[in-house]
């Protein structure tokens, strides 16, 4: 199988005041193409921030990700924008929708920046799989909480990602919309045949997918395959 | 706790901090240089004057007025006129204003000139003082030589300043002093020559000059003649800068409305984001009244930082006012500090703000402790009752404040009226269009396009707000161009051979031919031929103006009844004319009252209607007329008006005068025949329109200086206003670029989302500004300048891009951080 996803010795540290504080040190490991992949670990052990050096949303102090058969640190902000744009989907915590734009055109905004022209014709088609073909033309803020992060889930699909991030996906829902978006999710993926990589706090959710990497103070604890 | 609270958002109170600042900053300036000028008016009206009182008359005095004269002892005496200036050095020549002095004059303040010794070395060495910058634009030196009339004076020196030569007289017929003895020889105090005798007098300090005014004036008066105190001028002079002053003090107040709409918006999104602490306070017992208390204390608190920074900065400008204004002032003003528009200053820093604040600070009165518990945000709670109350209070101040600054309740309701109707109409217009964008959007549009469109109406927007502001002052500025326009366009000249551009005044009967024979071998045409006699109201409709005088229940104008009519006769009415009511008459009757036209304002002043009778004394011969008809008169159109009007065949044997009109092509034309008629006619005066015009045409650009100095406040205002918006938007602002980033956004299409989106305000805010007061403008013109309005491409081509890129870069420049934060930065808060 071939690696999607290949993190040698990253490292990041930031400065708050006078004091150094190492979020990640010397992290290394890989993904490979259409593996379901998680992160977990307690509150401050670097989840996201790992997460966001993956994606290329933030450049590491050490070591590199390779990401799609490309090294992020040798592209510039745009060139990683626009790898992100072809190859990558994203879930987040708190849904990120864009306040002013109705689901469809939230779902659409990814295939926009490509300039694709069936952008809304992918985006009808795709909210209609998360079962909100009623609610295309809502706002946010008239969705509930499971609804928008459906909502998510068909933008994070829209661009037929090879990769997904999701970063505590079901954090701000309760436990039966949370499942049901974990499902949607699964099938999804399964559907698709795109790589997964969870960040999580939910050991449950991760024993669903077939690798779990655990960090704690930054660093790896394990990185162990699941029995799936 | 308010400092507690305040300390931790201080960055952001301090922007909208800003807005009360400039506010302030503009009133206090304008009020404290109001009060100087008032003072300066009131320590220098006798300098202003030259004497304590003067008598003064259009012709010289009646043995009564002598015998008034003489016996309250004249300590110098003047007659003025117009006439033409002949250089002898360039050859050159001008329209001046002839002043022939003699005695003391001036009794108060001085005659400013250089040389100092030639205030008196005129006198002695029989010379003359020109205008200071005439010397400089005749290129002319102590020395040289003026020529007025028949006699040739040597110039001693130039004035620099004259009681009773304003800078914009003296624009349009700069002064010449001459000995008053002179005068005579010049011969140019002949028929039609509109000579001004004055008098002037110095009295003790316990003299009653009020009291000399009531017991002497009427019978003055009878004698055409005039007492003035110098009171009663430095109220006369105040009056007119109050009026100018007032005007300046509500485009000042404009702007701190202004300023306060922004400060309303800005503590409107700032509470918002405080609601959920403040719901967190009351479930932890905070009453409402602590939790209202705490944000009150912080709004007084930047109030009144707000009103003691403006304050300064205020003081300081008022510095820079005389500067401004030194052209429109006859005398400099000594600058000093008032204590009112300081005390003034810091309240309304406070008191505006409060009141301005209170609407948004309401929510955090009744806002629920049970917020705390929801996940959504909700709107801010408000009750209907106390926010009619708080509108209804904003109303009430700003009527009370600007009756305060007009001291006239209809004018001050009128500009509450004009405010609300335009700050309506503002949002009105804006409100449609951005209800239009939604339901007609443009879907077809590209994706950037419609992403920065649809930025307008974020969460927590400042749409209506910014376009406001930035309407308010583009409807401001361009109202100021527009109406200079209209006022121009009253004075422009047609560019046709046919339309007058030359005017020859005081052309005696017998010079009349010869003029003509001057002017026609040179090509240019004689348009106009027009006599003039000068005659004076004798009665009213069979009553004496005498008595009409010492009735103190008449309610005819007083101007009517002492003025000397100028008079033409002619057979048809003019293009500036046109008939309002009865028929222009050409028929003499051989017995009966001869039928003549008035203009409306002249009837109407009379208080006559179509048949009364008036009967003038035509230099001693009572003349009996009946009005036949009624006119509307241009008097803006640059060419010869009258107010009364003679058929033909009645005043032809009357001493008389006659104005010639003639075009010159160019200028050069123009010198050359000035040259020649001062030559020959030296009584004849010249008026060159084109001249005149670029007289008018300064002053515009000086006082629109002073009102675009006022508007730019606002403008200013309107920015800071701006910069708080983008900055209270700012967090939102990076989350959408940094989400757009996230998918994919390369960095030129967020900038192009976010310059856009700038773009649409600044079109859309000065657009709408600029349309309005394109409307307002044709409303002017038609209401009250009567004239047609051609808009001028200024505002258009120069006010809506300017406004829009300053917008664009105020807007991009705040947004540096938004565009360069790394997506994980959001991501981690978020987390």
């Amino acid at each position: 199988m071939t690696k999607i996803l290949n993190v040698h010795n990253l490292g990041k540290t930031y400065t708050s005041g006078s004091k150094q504080l190492t979020v990640l040190d010397d992290i290394s490991f890989d993904v490979e193409a259409g593996a379901t992949f998680s992160i977990v670990g307690p509150s401050g052990s670097g989840k996201t921030t790992l997460l966001g050096l993956c994606a290329g949303l933030d450049d590491a102090d050490t070591g590199t990700v390779e990401l799609c058969g490309t090294v992020l640190e040798t592209l510039s902000e745009d060139e990683r924008a626009l790898l992100r744009n072809k190859n990558i989907g994203f879930i987040f915590q708190d849904f990120q929708l864009l306040p002013t734009l109705t689901a469809l055109e939230n779902v659409s905004v990814p295939l926009e920046l490509q300039g694709a022209r069936d952008a809304a014709a992918v985006a009808k088609e795709l909210l209609g799989k998360v079962g909100l073909a009623e609610r295309i033309h809502h706002y946010p803020s008239q969705l509930s909480g499971g609804e928008q992060q459906r909502v998510a889930l068909a933008r994070a699909f829209s661009n037929k990602p090879r990769l997904l991030f999701a970063d505590e996906p079901t954090g701000n829902l309760d436990e039966e919309t949370g499942e049901k978006v974990i499902q949607l999710l699964l099938e999804l993926n399964k559907e698709a045949g795109t790589t997964l990589v969870i960040v999580t706090h939910d050991l449950d959710l991760a024993q669903r997918t077939q690798q779990i990497l655990r960090l704690k103070g930054g660093k790896i604890l394990s990185n162990e395959t699941t029995s799936i | 706790m308010a400092w507690r609270d305040g300390k931790a958002s201080g960055k952001r109170l301090l922007l909208f901090m800003g807005s009360i600042i400039l506010g302030i900053a503009a009133v206090v300036a304008i009020q404290s240089f109001s009060k100087n000028l008032e003072e300066n008016i009131g320590l220098q009206s006798k300098a202003l004057m030259g004497a304590d009182y003067i008598i003064d008359s259009n012709q010289l005095p009646t043995e009564k007025v002598q015998k008034i004269i003489d016996s309250l002892g004249s300590s110098g005496r003047e007659v003025n006129f117009a006439s033409m200036a002949a250089f002898q050095k360039n050859g050159l020549s001008k329209l001046v204003q002839v002043r022939g002095i003699e005695g003391g004059f001036p009794l108060y303040g001085a005659l400013e000139t250089i040389p100092v010794s030639a205030a008196e070395d005129y006198k002695s060495q029989n010379g003359a003082l020109v205008d200071a910058t005439l010397m400089l634009q005749y290129k002319l030196k102590p020395g040289d030589s003026v020529k007025v009339g028949a006699l040739t004076f040597p110039i001693i020196g130039s004035v620099i300043s004259a009681p009773g030569s304003s800078a914009i007289s003296a624009t349009v017929a700069p002064p010449v002093i001459l000995p008053f003895e002179y005068i005579e020889a010049t011969g140019l105090l002949q028929t039609g020559s509109r000579m001004k005798y004055n008098y002037y007098f110095k009295s003790e300090p316990t003299f009653d000059v009020e009291a000399l005014d009531k017991a002497i004036d009427p019978i003055l008066d009878a004698e055409n003649a005039d007492f003035d105190s110098h009171t009663s001028v430095s109220q006369r002079l105040g009056k007119r800068y109050d009026n100018f002053a007032r005007f300046l003090n509500l485009v000042a107040f404009i702007a701190l409305l202004l300023g306060c709409v922004g400060i309303a918006s800005s503590v409107h999104i700032y509470i918002k984001e405080k609601l959920r602490g403040i719901a967190v306070l009351k479930c932890l017992g905070a009453t409402r009244k602590q939790t209202f208390s705490i944000f009150l204390i912080q709004i007084a608190a930047l109030g009144f930082i707000g009103g003691i920074i403006g304050t300064l900065v205020g003081i300081a400008l008022q510095q820079a006012f005389p500067l401004f204004l030194k052209d429109f002032l006859p005398f400099s003003v000594q600058i000093s500090i008032s204590f009112q528009p300081i005390i003034m200053g810091l309240l309304l820093g406070i008191f505006m703000s409060v009141l301005f604040a209170l609407f948004p600070l309401l929510s955090t009165w009744y806002v629920s402790p049970l917020e705390v518990l929801r996940v959504q945000d909700s709107n801010a709670p408000k009750s209907r009752k106390a926010a009619v109350v708080v509108l209804l209070s904003i109303m009430t101040f700003i009527f009370c404040f600007s009756f305060w600054l007009l001291k006239d309740w209809r004018y001050a309701l009128a500009f509450v009226l004009g405010i609300l109707v335009t700050f309506s109409i503002l949002v009105g217009i804006s409100l449609l269009f951005m209800k239009g964008i939604k339901k007609y959007f443009p879907s077809s549009w590209g994706f950037i396009a419609r992403q920065s469109l649809l930025n307008l109406y974020r969460p927590n927007n400042q749409t209506m707000v910014l376009i406001l502001a930035i309407g308010v002052g583009s409807f401001l500025i361009s109202t100021l161009y527009f109406t200079k326009d209209i006022l121009l366009a009253k004075a422009t000249l047609e560019e046709n051979m046919k339309s007058p551009n030359i005017i020859l005044l005081d052309i005696q009967t017998n010079q009349k031919d010869e003029v003509a024979k001057t002017i026609t071998p040179k090509g240019l045409p004689i348009l106009d031929n027009i006599p003039i006699i000068t005659m004076r109201m004798h009665s009213i409709k069979g009553r004496p103006v005498n008595d009409i005088r010492l009735d103190t229940t008449s309610t005819i104008n007083q101007w009517i009844l002492n003025h000397e009519f100028r008079v033409t006769y002619r057979d048809s009415m003019i293009a500036s004319e046109k008939l309002a009511s009865g028929t222009w008459k050409n028929d003499i009757p051989e017995n009966g009252p001869i039928p003549i036209s008035l203009a409306d304002n002249v009837a109407r002043d009379a208080q006559v209607i179509i048949g009364d009778t008036l009967m003038f004394n035509v230099q001693g011969v009572l003349m009996e007329t009946k009005v036949a008809s009624i006119r509307t008169v241009d008097w803006g159109r640059m060419q010869l008006n009258f107010s009364v009007v003679f058929p033909e065949g009645i005043l032809e044997k009357a001493p008389q005068f006659h104005v010639i009109t003639t075009n010159a092509p160019d200028e050069k034309a123009s010198a050359q025949l000035q040259r020649e008629l001062v030559t020959k006619f030296p009584n004849v005066s010249v008026i060159d329109l084109r001249q005149v015009l670029t007289v008018v045409q300064g002053i515009l650009d000086k006082i629109s200086w002073v009102i675009n100095f006022m508007a730019f406040f606002s403008i200013l205002t309107g920015i800071i206003v701006l910069i708080g918006s983008v900055r209270t938007s700012k967090y939102q602002r990076i989350k959408e670029s940094v989400l757009l980033r996230t998918l994919g956004a390369k960095s030129s299409q967020i900038l192009k989302i976010t310059a856009l989106e700038y773009l649409y305000l600044g079109l859309l805010g000065s657009g709408i500004g600029i349309f309005l007061s394109l409307i307002s403008s044709q409303l002017l013109a038609w209401l009250v300048f009567d004239s047609p309005f051609i808009p001028s491409w200024v505002p258009f081509v120069i006010l809506l891009p300017g406004i829009t890129l300053l917008v664009l870069f105020i807007g991009l420049s705040n947004s540096r951080s938004v565009l360069n934060s790394p997506p994980l930065e959001v991501l981690r808060k978020e987390s």
